[in-house]
């Protein structure tokens, strides 16, 4: 009886977390739609007249264009160094790889803001502040290190039989890459691939530190109109909210398909 | 004559140099390096010549400034505190699987994928004193008055608490999932009540994963900036670590002091991660201990 209860408690907990996420997205996504709204449960008129202010007044056609730019660039670049990097992690073994693993295990866990202050400051001395390379270049630094995590277990799941048995039929390392690692590497390239996409994204601190006028990600200008504040109208930016959570949304639902909820946390090893 | 120790084969060839050297190189050149400069920079105060410390003595000699070190830790420290005893319930409680268990961590992770700003957006519409909440409080007739939850230290501790609630909780289910079924059933068997079992055999088997827990959510709520903003009084109240830095770094211009701000922010983490590890070192001899013992 007590076990029962115990449960009922927990699910109950569980079940007000959830509602109160709901609740919290729900509000902004009626509020992008409202007319006016104050002190009601519901707007007593609706309109959609917000998305089109926003559209024009944040300039959300340039602002799009820069995020996808720069998130895809990250992806690219995320795979291109974290890949081979994360072959050698899983199949090798040798004196400083604890090390290794440390090192890039580091950027996960310090907070971005901590690092990304020293790490603002080096790149305005080279004239990357406030440029898109910037911040494509900030973004990377825990990228990286995700991408390598995130397909170092993709590796060790790879017989290594496979590659031996190729290379015992004359395959050379390239063609043993080309025809059997990568193919077989498909899925964990995917699941990096939009794990690297959707953090990139959400990402505010780093992007935010590096962010010029014409190299803000969606997140970062959403940040900065609502402190422009004031004059700018809750209901548009709430609409600014409601572009860039359905991009989110759609994304993470794609993700879903290739990955486990749980393997966008951490696992303690 | 002692045989010479078995080396394990190093596989360290040029091929391996060749692949890891991209990702090492931009670890070091982005990473570490920036971690240095930062350093050296703050050891250089933009107002004299030479190495001095006159940045952090001018930090810990100005209360607005070194305050600010206060008000995080009590950010941080109750959040992480309140995260982790509600996550250890949970975990503990759904370690065996659970009801609609995919549903319930796509909703968890929700908040993980939007992002703090959508989220502390959301929270200052929901539970602001004209939102959902308080007029949902006030229809039932349970307040009067609505409750002030936003623009102080309460909407803070919300907006981190919503933040850091998913990542711990998915963290410490997978870490308490892990554990051997059939210790528990054991203890069980020989007649160990559920408290006995949990307070005898689990927690001491969860304790490491807990500590680990502990240091990340507590580091990452030490950097709090953003919701700390916009949803707390960023010149009063919940005026943090990160604050100050961005502050003498954007609105200073005072790139060495804010090294300096950084460099300390730092230093407090690794503090509080220093005292993790000693507590866990202690807490996993004592559990050994006790078995031992009896």
């Amino acid at each position: 009886m007590r076990g029962r209860m115990w449960h009922l408690a927990l699910y109950i907990f569980i079940l007000g977390f959830v509602l109160n996420m709901l609740g919290i997205v729900s509000h902004v996504i009626v509020s992008s739609f409202a007319k006016r709204w104050f002190g009601k449960p519901l707007p007593p008129a609706f309109t959609t007249d917000w998305y089109a202010y926003a559209w024009t007044q944040f300039d959300l056609g340039q602002v799009l264009t820069v995020t996808l730019f720069i998130a895809l660039t990250v992806v690219f670049l995320a795979l291109l160094i974290g890949f081979p990097a994360a072959y050698i992690l899983a199949r090798r073994n040798f004196r400083w790889k604890p090390l290794l693993l440390l090192l890039f295990f580091l950027p996960l866990v310090i907070p971005q803001m901590t690092y990304g202050i020293p790490l603002a400051t080096t790149l305005y001395r080279y004239g990357l502040g406030g440029t898109v390379a910037g911040v494509v270049l900030a973004v990377l630094v825990p990228m990286v290190p995700l991408a390598v995590f995130v397909l170092m277990p993709f590796f060790e799941q790879i017989s290594v039989n496979l590659e031996w048995s190729g290379a015992v039929l004359g395959a050379s390392r390239g063609q043993v890459f080309r025809r059997i690692l990568f193919p077989l590497m498909v899925p964990g390239i995917l699941t990096a691939g939009l794990l690297v996409l959707v953090n990139t994204i959400s990402n505010f601190e780093l992007a935010f530190l590096l962010a010029g006028a014409g190299s803000q990600t969606l997140v970062v200008s959403l940040y900065y109109n609502m402190f422009a504040g004031g004059v700018r109208p809750v209901y548009s930016i709430d609409a600014m909210a409601v572009i860039y959570m359905t991009m989110v949304m759609a994304l993470l639902l794609v993700a879903l398909r290739f990955v486990r909820p749980t393997q966008m946390v951490f696992r303690i090893k | 004559m002692r045989a010479a120790p078995v080396r394990e084969r190093s596989e360290f060839d040029l091929l391996a140099i060749f692949c890891i050297l991209p990702a090492l190189l931009y670890v070091l050149c982005m990473f570490v390096y920036p971690f240095m400069y930062g350093l050296y920079l703050s050891l250089r105060p933009m107002k004299a010549d030479g190495f001095s410390l006159a940045n952090y003595f001018s930090f810990f000699a100005d209360p607005y400034q070194y305050g600010t070190i206060w008000i995080t830790f009590s950010l941080a420290v109750p959040t992480t505190i309140i995260v982790l005893l509600l996550a250890l319930l949970m975990a503990y409680g759904m370690r065996r699987g659970f009801f609609m268990e995919r549903t319930i961590t796509t909703v968890l992770i929700m908040p993980i994928c939007l992002g703090v700003i959508l989220l502390s957006e959301g929270i200052l519409g929901f539970y602001g004193s004209q939102g959902w909440f308080n007029q949902m409080l006030q229809g039932v007739g349970l307040i009067e008055e609505p409750f002030i939850l936003t623009h102080n230290y309460i909407g803070v501790m919300l907006a981190l608490f919503m933040q850091q609630f998913p990542f711990c909780f998915l963290m410490l289910l997978g870490y308490i999932s892990g554990i051997d079924p059939s210790l528990e059933g054991s203890a069980r068997v020989l007649g160990a009540t559920p408290w006995i079992v949990f307070r005898r055999v689990m927690l001491p088997l969860i304790a490491p994963g807990l500590a680990i827990a502990f240091a990340l959510v507590f580091v990452m709520s030490f950097a709090v900036f953003p919701s700390a903003v916009m949803l707390g009084q960023p010149s009063g109240a919940t005026r943090s670590i990160s604050i100050a830095a961005y502050q003498q770094a954007f609105e200073q211009y005072d790139m060495s002091y804010a090294s300096a701000i950084a460099v300390i922010m730092g230093l407090c983490q690794l503090a509080a991660l220093l005292v993790i590890i000693l507590f866990r070192r202690r807490m996993s001899t004592s559990a050994t201990m006790g078995v031992g013992k009896r």
